[in-house]
This record gives structure tokens, sequence and C-alpha cells, in this order.
């Protein structure tokens, strides 16, 4: 018994790297290839939103496949590395992008994965591009990594301003999971932005792996919150509307770019809840990229189980399409898909996606002063564009200057 | 902070910690009489608590919720089951040590498979209207899960003491958790005993994740990690082997849980309350280590 | 006397062999700037390399795990807790000053007004010579620090729980892993701790790749480091196990009762076992902190200490060796050979089915399973691997294989 399913192992394990390497050799045959790398969760906490994400570059990837540089054709390839949402296996995951020899990295969905994964890529001289990770210190300490979103204190700034303007706030209850970098730093912003303004807010947060939000909210409404800051991850996200509806809470919701997402928009769907949340493309802005992933995720039952089972586009997707774009843009204008020639390249790139237009600043991050901010419309179960923001905080020095380089 | 001692915050505090506690107690039953008769922590329950949830997802998508209902049960007492005979039995004269990483491993496994099957998405779980209703108690609008969930828990509770107290396989269990070798020369079927143990549980863990998941309706592949470890630490509370014990523990750890929840913000410790509940265990284990309502286990050299 | 000979003989084979073995990971590692034209696989930021730090880091994990769980039989479940320590030891302690503002940005900078990094610069200067030698002391005396305290919290921690039983201590130190794990998170320590922000900017591995002036890098070391600080901590704990104290922790691992009619103090003996495993293990957290370029407490679950337990169970309980062949191949395995299954594959036109992601990981949980239900000894046993070893597995071979040749030549 023992000995049979010793050498049933082994016959695996051999057959696992002759499957390995013939898989590495039937990239190299056929035509001349550039690989972009796609530094993304498919597993683990983020997983929902580094799908999402994925499906936008995919689309792309189905649009152009081909660049001309120079007069020959490139056919584009997107290598996978699954990060896992963990810090842990980002290093071994971002050299597997670098082993595979990409010329450039997309992503990733997460401040910490792209923050643990960033130093092989700036070993190895490989420029990446964030595209949703908004935490300062990703760009901040690291030349190779650049990103096309805006970060955590304009978020903040502009959903406590709105939060000020739209419901004349004075107390705002703020919940995030404990040790989570993206939570954590967008409460404190938000806070600095709203005590500035005269209000006062409450900061709680939760362990990780906690279901049960009941206790808090009570709390948020016996401690008198006019409203409710919630800048968690998806699952959380979920939990927390099911719940706030089960309580029958009044004050609105407030929601950072990643509640931005259709698992969120389903369970709020029939409610009384309020949920605003601010976010870097809505629904409309470009109707001639709304249809056409639409057809793209409807088209495929991976795509659309990729995307939660409907066809909402969530705003990560067209920014992993614009990213994508952005990347492709830096080879055009470099002629080359030659990752050091990128890199020389990328800070001048500028480029006008679904999104807006994207140019970097000297630290690698996106110039942008808009932010959308939309509402649930929870009897139709869609999304409704409430308002643009356009924040004042450019020009203030609350982000982390790049001085220690 | 005048405004926090409202009876109204209060009451909603308790309440949700009286639920809490009952869903920790159907999961820490099952704890407790696996260690009790196999003195195996089974890392997977909590797991197993999870994919009854995720099953509960799946079928209830093709079949209506009460048929649904009796098809999970079916399906998670399979489960655990075929997890007893697979990955524990062929362990049973092994170092007990082994056994625990056997049951380790079957609770990354059942995580990983979770993650593949629902594609690392949070599920949500399906609302079954007869426990969602919402009801008012003392001026506090709650779902009727709530108020359910201790009725529930405690005539299950009862049930099962008859069970014990009053079958053949409820003394056969005694029996084993008592001396399992001399229960074994005295002609009982140990396999049978430890199988059963183990359909009592699955069947027990169900309930819980029913009435759980109506309350916190999000399911995500490490959803049982948490209520499973917590479960473990009400069993080890009240003492291990003890149902009633577990029980007790379990709703102590669910009040106190929430209580430290709905602390004031301002102070900033509700993050605590997992640690506290980690915290607790280590004083119990320190100052009373056969736990509340525990026997005292002489050591056989 | 003859055995002392002997004894001798093998610790200096040992000593050659090691010093060979960390001789070709640095000509492995400076191989592609020797000779142009390699395969992609020896340039120095392909996976190989990658995997070859994560597993000299985890060997030292699973050592130190393993000393206590298979040498001493106490089942501790608290690895996580005690890395945690670790890695945020080293990473408070030797993050430059100058980057301190930067780090702890939410916090106006660190409440830590010292750091080893300056420290050193400060005697020996920071560039050429006198910069590597500050680098180097200050990166070894953050790690000896990171295991001090990683030791301090063992010995608080290990007075009230090593007199509880196998799974109860178990489940204390789990508990208590995720107690510090919740204090490292939280906000109010922020200054110190960071909060939920990780630190990082603090030298790591491959701040030991000697640059020239014009920043090229000459000679690379960041490979070696790990493995030169696992290998030295390895082997002072299997001077460990050799010693006399080695011969009680097996006694009581044995038969706790027999030990103690022996006249082996029980609690002293689990207690310098449990201080000494959670010393490397925080030394393996700072090294860890090093690997990732970061220290984050959202890292350190319990998932990270079942992930090291899988490793030794898969090397063998009782074994150092197998420990170290069993995280070679658990990271090589999960991290990169098995990637190709989170991948979508097409034969020609057929697709192969189930491959998509999160496949890895089930097929990987699989594989655990079948090791530990049916090679519950794991590779190697309680066996070690010895030049005697090896020789009778070639003998064995040897043996084996020249039958069937017989056989045809009738």
């Amino acid at each position: 018994m023992k000995r049979v399913i010793s050498v049933i192992l082994v016959l695996c394990m051999a057959l696992s790297l002759c499957a390995c390497a013939s898989s590495g050799s039937s990239a190299a045959s056929g035509e001349k290839v550039i690989k972009i790398g796609v530094f993304e969760p498919s597993s683990g906490d983020s997983a929902s939103g580094g799908k999402k994400e994925i499906l936008g570059m995919q689309y792309a990837n189905s649009q152009e496949p081909e660049i001309t540089l120079n007069g020959e054709t490139y056919k584009i390839e997107l290598v996978y590395g699954d990060n896992g949402s963990s810090t842990d296996k980002a290093p071994s995951a971002a050299s597997s992008l670098v082993s595979a020899g990409v010329s450039v990295v997309l992503g990733s969905y997460g401040s910490g994965v792209s923050m643990a994964g960033g130093p092989k890529f700036e070993e190895a001289g490989i420029p990446a591009i964030g595209v949703t990770c908004t935490n300062p210190n990703v760009t901040a300490g690291n030349s190779y990594y650049f990103r096309i979103c805006f970060l955590d204190n304009f978020q903040a700034d502009v959903l406590a301003n709105f939060a000020m303007s739209k419901f004349s706030a004075k107390t705002a209850y703020c919940l995030g999971e404990s040790g989570n970098e993206y939570d954590q730093g967008l409460i404190a912003f938000f806070k600095q932005v709203f005590e500035a303004a005269g209000g006062k807010v409450i900061t709680d947060s939760f362990p990780t792996g906690n279901s049960d939000f009941g206790s808090y909210l009570n709390k948020a409404k016996s401690e008198g919150a006019d409203v409710i800051f919630t800048p968690v991850s998806i699952a959380y996200a979920v939990q927390i509307i099911k719940q706030a509806a089960s309580l029958g809470i009044e004050a609105p919701f407030l929601g950072s770019d990643t509640l931005d997402d259709n698992m969120v928009l389903e369970a709020i769907a029939g409610t009384d809840l309020q949920l605003y949340v601010s976010t870097f493309y809505q629904e409309g802005g470009s109707p001639e990229f709304d249809s056409g992933i639409k057809a793209y995720i409807n088209d495929s039952s991976e795509a659309l189980a990729a995307n939660g089972g409907n066809d909402t586009i969530s705003a990560v997707t067209a920014m992993g399409y614009d990213a994508y774009f952005v990347a492709l843009e830096a080879m055009k204008k470099a002629g080359s898909g030659d990752k050091a020639e990128l890199m020389k390249i990328l800070p001048s790139v500028t480029y006008t996606g679904v999104s807006g237009s994207i140019a970097f600043d000297a630290q690698g991050d996106a110039v942008r002063d808009t932010a959308y901010i939309k509402t649930a419309d929870t009897a139709n179960g869609t999304w409704v564009l409430e308002t643009v923001q356009t924040g004042s905080v450019q020009a203030e020095e609350t982000e982390p200057t790049g001085s220690a380089n | 902070m005048e405004q926090l001692i409202s009876a109204e915050y209060l009451v909603s505090i308790l309440l949700s910690g009286i639920s809490l506690g009952g869903q920790l107690a159907l999961i820490a039953i099952g704890y407790t009489m696996v260690y009790g008769i196999l003195r195996l922590i089974n890392f997977a329950h909590g797991d197993v608590f999870m994919v009854a949830g995720l099953l509960g997802i799946y079928v209830s998508a093709a079949v209506p919720i009460y048929i649904a209902i009796p098809i999970v049960i079916v399906l998670t007492v399979a489960l655990g089951f075929f997890i007893e005979r697979a990955a524990y039995k062929p362990l049973r004269s092994a170092p007990r040590m082994s056994v625990m990483i056997s049951a380790i491993g079957v609770s990354y496994l059942l995580e990983n498979t979770a993650t593949y099957v629902t594609g690392g998405q949070p599920m949500t779980y399906p609302t079954i209207s007869f426990l969602t209703k919402t009801v008012n108690i003392v001026g506090t609008s709650t779902k009727l899960v709530v108020i359910i969930t201790p009725i529930l828990v405690l005539v299950l509770i009862a049930l099962l003491t008859q069970l014990i107290n009053h079958t053949k396989i409820g003394m056969a269990m005694r029996a084993v958790s008592k001396d399992f070798e001399t229960s074994r020369l005295m002609g009982i079927k140990i396999n049978t005993v430890i199988s059963m143990t183990f359909v009592i549980g699955s069947a027990l863990a169900v309930v819980g994740s029913i009435l759980y998941f109506t309350t916190y309706p999000a399911i995500t592949p490490t959803a049982g990690a948490m209520p499973g470890l917590k479960a473990f630490v009400a069993a080890v509370f009240g003492g291990i082997g003890s149902i009633p014990g577990a029980v007790i523990g379990a709703f102590i750890i669910g009040i106190c849980e929430t209580i430290i929840k709905g602390l004031p913000s301002a102070w900033n410790v509700s993050v605590f309350s997992d640690a506290f509940t980690f915290a607790l265990l280590i004083f119990i284990l320190i100052f009373k280590p056969t736990g509340l309502f525990g026997e005292k286990a002489t050591d056989k050299v | 006397m003859l055995k002392q000979k002997t004894n001798h003989q093998g610790s200096f084979a040992a000593v050659i062999a090691i010093a060979v073995l960390l001789g070709l990971i640095v000509l492995l590692e400076n191989l592609s700037d020797l000779i142009p034209g390699l395969p992609a696989i020896f340039a120095p930021t392909s996976q190989l390399f990658t995997v070859l730090k994560k597993g000299a880091v985890y060997s030292l994990l699973a050592v130190s795990m393993n000393l206590l769980n298979g040498f001493t039989g106490l089942f501790s479940l608290g690895q996580a807790g005690f890395m945690l320590l670790g890695a945020y030891t080293y990473a408070i302690l030797t993050v430059p000053m100058a980057a301190k503002d930067q780090v702890y940005y939410l916090y106006g900078g660190s409440a830590v007004k010292f750091s080893l990094m300056d420290l050193f610069q400060g005697i020996f200067g920071n560039a050429g010579f006198g910069g590597g030698v500050s680098l180097i002391l200050a990166v070894l005396v953050g790690l000896i620090l990171a295991g001090l305290v990683a030791a301090l919290f063992a010995a608080l921690i290990g007075m009230p729980v090593l007199r509880l039983k196998s799974d109860y201590l178990a489940i204390a130190t789990l508990g208590f892993a995720e107690i510090l794990r919740a204090i490292f998170q939280w906000q109010t320590l922020g200054p110190i701790t960071n909060g939920a922000n990780m630190i990082k900017n603090f030298p790591t591995f491959s701040d030991f790749n000697i640059k020239n002036a014009s920043g090229e890098v000459v000679l690379r070391l960041s490979t070696f480091v790990p493995f030169l600080v696992s290998i030295v901590c390895i082997t002072l704990i299997v001077l460990l196990i050799h010693s006399s104290y080695g011969r009680a922790f097996k006694a009581i691992r044995d038969d706790e009762v027999a030990a103690e009619a022996m006249g082996i103090s029980l609690f002293k003996h689990k207690m310098l076992s449990f201080v000494i495993s959670s010393f490397f293990a925080g030394v393996g957290g700072g090294l860890f902190a090093m690997y990732v370029a970061n220290a984050q407490a959202k890292a350190f679950t319990s998932t990270m200490t079942y992930e090291i337990l899988l490793i030794v169970v898969i090397g063998g309980i009782g074994s150092i060796s197998g420990s170290v062949i069993g995280t070679f191949l658990y990271v090589a395995c999960s991290e990169w050979w098995l990637r190709f299954l989170d991948r979508e594959t097409y034969i020609g036109s057929f697709k192969v089915p189930l491959l998509r992601s999160g496949f890895r990981m089930v097929v990987f949980s699989v594989v655990i399973m079948i090791i530990v239900l049916f090679f519950s000894k794991g590779i190697m046993g309680e066996k070690e691997l010895s030049w005697k070893g090896i020789g009778g597995l070639l003998q064995k071979l040897k043996r084996k294989k020249p039958a069937p040749a017989a056989e045809k030549e009738d």
C-alpha cells in the first residue's frame, strides 16, 4: 500500500515537473512576446478584489493583444503571480514574475503585498504600476513603484469633506480592522481632516476574523454618530451592511474604494440603509468601455464568477484596464518592451483612460484630483453617481515626502 | 459616557452576547465530546462548521431552504464521519501529537478547498425568513434568531443529555471516555462509538452554522477558524469532556466578548475581544486546569 | 578514546561540508555575473534565490520548533508569536533615524529615538569598509536582541504554562501568540510598533550585496547571509542536543515519569528548551522580517505556526536534517514548482480540467494529508543525515542494481 502510494506520489511529482518545463517552453516558441506581470491576489482575503482587477487587465489584453514597436509586432502576454493576499507569500510571487521575464508589473490590489513585493521588482529593475494600492508607503522609498490611483489621504479628505457638507455631520464613527494598514491609514487621515474642520471622531477597531458587528453598530448608535465610516475589506463590508440592516441603523455609511463592489451592492439591495463610497470610476463614465466589458464578462462563465456573478462594473476593473494601457503607452513611447527603457520613460508617460487622465509626479504617484462619490440605490441594486469631488489635498503636505532618498 | 448605560444599549449587548454564546455552545459540544473520547483537539471541527455554512448556500440555491436544511445535515454528518474514518482512525495507535497534526492537515485541506470552490469570494448565506423576523425586546429591535438560539440550544442539550444518560450508545460513550482500553476489552465497539460522536458533533455544528450564519451572513473560507478556536476555549473553560460545562463556558465567553466589544470606544480596547478569550483560557488553565466542571484526570504511568 | 576520535573526525567533516555548501551558495549567486549567457534561472533575481532565502529562514524556524516539539516532546503552537517578537524587535531597533519619519508617518515619527544602524555608523562610518562593519554589527546585534526579547517573553509565559499537559500547552501557547498579535496591532502603541502599518526600510538581505563606488554590485552575498546565520544557529541547536541537556530533553520526551525518577528536573529542562527554542524563533523572526523586507503583525497568524509544524512533520519529528530537507522541499513546492497548477493550461486545444487559481493549495494540502497519514515518520523519521547513512543507502542501491543486470546476462 505504502509503496504504491509513494510510487504514485513520485510519478505525480515527475509529471508536474514535466508540465512545468513544457508550459515554460510553449511560451518561448512562436512569435515575439512582451510579458506583463500581473501581481494580484487570487486567493486569500483580497482575492475578490484582486480578481476584479485582473478582469480589467484581461479585457484590455483581449482588446489589444499585440503592439507594434518600430515596425515589429509583439504579442503581449499576461503572466500571473498570485500573492495570496499575504505579505509572506508576496516576495516569492514577485520573484516568480521576475523569473518569468516580465518587462513591467501591474498591481497589486492591497498595499501590504505591494510593499512586500516591491523590493523584488526594484532589485530586478522592473517598473511596477500600482493599480489601486493607496497607501503612501508603496511608492515612498521605492523608485520603481508607480501608481495610477489616488492616495489614502486624498480619499479620506474627500470623504471627510463630503460628510461635513452633505450631512452636516458633527460626530463620525470610524470602524476598521485592527492591524490592517489600509483601514487604519484611511481612518487616521479621515480623523485629521474631520477634526481639523471641527468635528468629533470616534475610532474603533475589530480583531481580524471578527463577524459580530452588532455590538459595534449599536455602540455607534448610542455614541451618537451622524455618519459611520467603514473603510474595510469586502467580506467585512458585506457582514457590516447585513447586520446594520437588521439593526435598523439610520446614520449613513461612508465607504472607501473597497466598498465599491457588487458583493456590497448585493448586500445592501432592498434595505433602508444609506451608503456612499468614494471611488475611481463611475459606470457610465465611458459607455464604450462599459458595454465592452459587460459583454466580456457575460461571455465567459469564469469571468462572471470572478466578478461575483453579475456584470456590475467595479472601479478596480476599470483601473486594471487603464493600468494595462498605461503600460502599453509607455512601450509605445519608449519604442521598446525592455524593462530598463520602460523605467526610464514611465515618469513622463501621460495617458487618458476611462477613469480620467493619468500622469505621475516625482514620487511616482498619480497626479489626480478627482474622486467620484456614488451612492447605493437600494431599490434597484445599482450605483448612482452622487457627486464628483475635487480635493484640496494635492497642495497640502500631509503625505510623506520622499526625503529619505 | 452617560448615554452608554442606557437600558436599550445594555439589552442589545446582552442579547447578542447570549446568541453568540449559544452558537458557540453548539460547536463546543462537538469539541468536548471528541476530546472526551479520543483526547484529540479536533482542529478541523471549526472548518466543518464553515463547510456546513457553504453547503447551506449551495444546496439552498437548488432546492427550497426547508428541504435544503435536512440535506445539509446529512452531507455534513457524512463529511464528519468520513474525516474521522480517513484521517483519525488510521492513527489510532499513533502518538497523540500525530493525530492533532492530522487534524490541522484536515483543517488546511478544507480551507483550501473552500477557497478553490468559492474562488475566494465572500458568500452570502440565504435568508431564512422565519429566523430573520424582527422582534422588539425592551425597545431594542432584533432578529428572532437571537431569541431562538438560546432556547434551541437548551432543548438540544436536554435531548443530548437524555441520549447519553439513558441509551445504550450513550452508556457506551461514557464508558469509552472513562477508559478506552477497558471498554474495548468489555466488548464495546469502539469505532461505532467514535463515529457516533463525530456524527452528533457534526449535526450540532450544522444547527450552529444555520444560527450563526443567519446572524452573521458573510462566509469566507476562514470563517470557521475563529469560532472554532473560541468554541474550543469554551470547552476547556467549562471542563473538557463535560457537556454542561461546554455550554456554560460558551455562554460566558460569548457574553464577555460582546461586552468587551461594546465598551466605550474612547477606551480603545474592543480589539482585545479575541485576546481576552485567550487570556481567560490561559488563566483558567493555570489556576484550574480541569476547567469549571471537569473531572480530575489521573495520569496513567 | 576511540569514540572521541571518530567524533572529532565527524565534526571536522561536517565543518568542511558546511564551508563547501556556503562557498557553493556564494558561487551560485554570482555565477551569472561570472559567466554571461546562463539560463535565466541563475539570474540573481530569479525564483531560485527567493526560494533558497526563504528556505534558509524557515529551516531555522523549523529546527527551533523541532527542538521543542520533537526533542523535548512539548507541543507548543506559539512559534508565530515568538517570531513576531523577534521581527518587531529587529525592525524597530534597526530602522535608520533618517527613515523613521517616513515609516511612522501616521504618528509623526517613532517614539524609539535610537537606531542600531546609526549607532554603529557613528563609530565606523557609513561608507566603504566601515559601512560594511556597521551594517554587520547592526544586523548581528539586532538579531541577537530579537532572540533575547523572544526568550524573555518565553521565560515569562513559560513559568505558568509549562506545567500544562500536552494539548493544553498547545492551545495556551496558541492563545499567547494571538494575544501578542492583538497587542502589536493596537493603534495606541503606534509610536513604537507603527500600529497597523508595516515597519520597513531597515537593513535586509540585499544590503549585503557588496557594491563598488559607482553602485554596481561586485559580489552578491544576499543568499549567503541567511544561510550563514541559519547554519550557525542550527549548529548551536545540534550541539545543545548532543550535550547532556539534550539527552535530558529526550528522556523527558520519551517518558516524563521515568526521567523525573532518574533525577532530571522536569521544569528546569522544559523551561530551558522552551526559552532556547523561542530565542531561535525570535532570531528566525528577525530573519523573516529581512526576507519580506517589512514587519507587520498581520503576517504572524496561527496559520504560519501550522505551516512550520507541517514542515517539521514532513521532515520527521525529531530529526534536524529532516527539518532542513523538509523546509526546502515544502517551500520549493508550495511557492515555486506547483505554481503551474494555478494557471489555466491548454494542451493543444484541450483545456486541462480543474486548473485554476487556488488549485495549487488544494493539491498541496492533499499531499500533506497523504504524508501525515501514510508516512507519519516523515522523510527522515528520527534519523539524521550522515555520511554513514548516505554510504549505506548507496550500497543498498548498488546491491539492488546489479541484480537485474545479472539476471539479464543469464
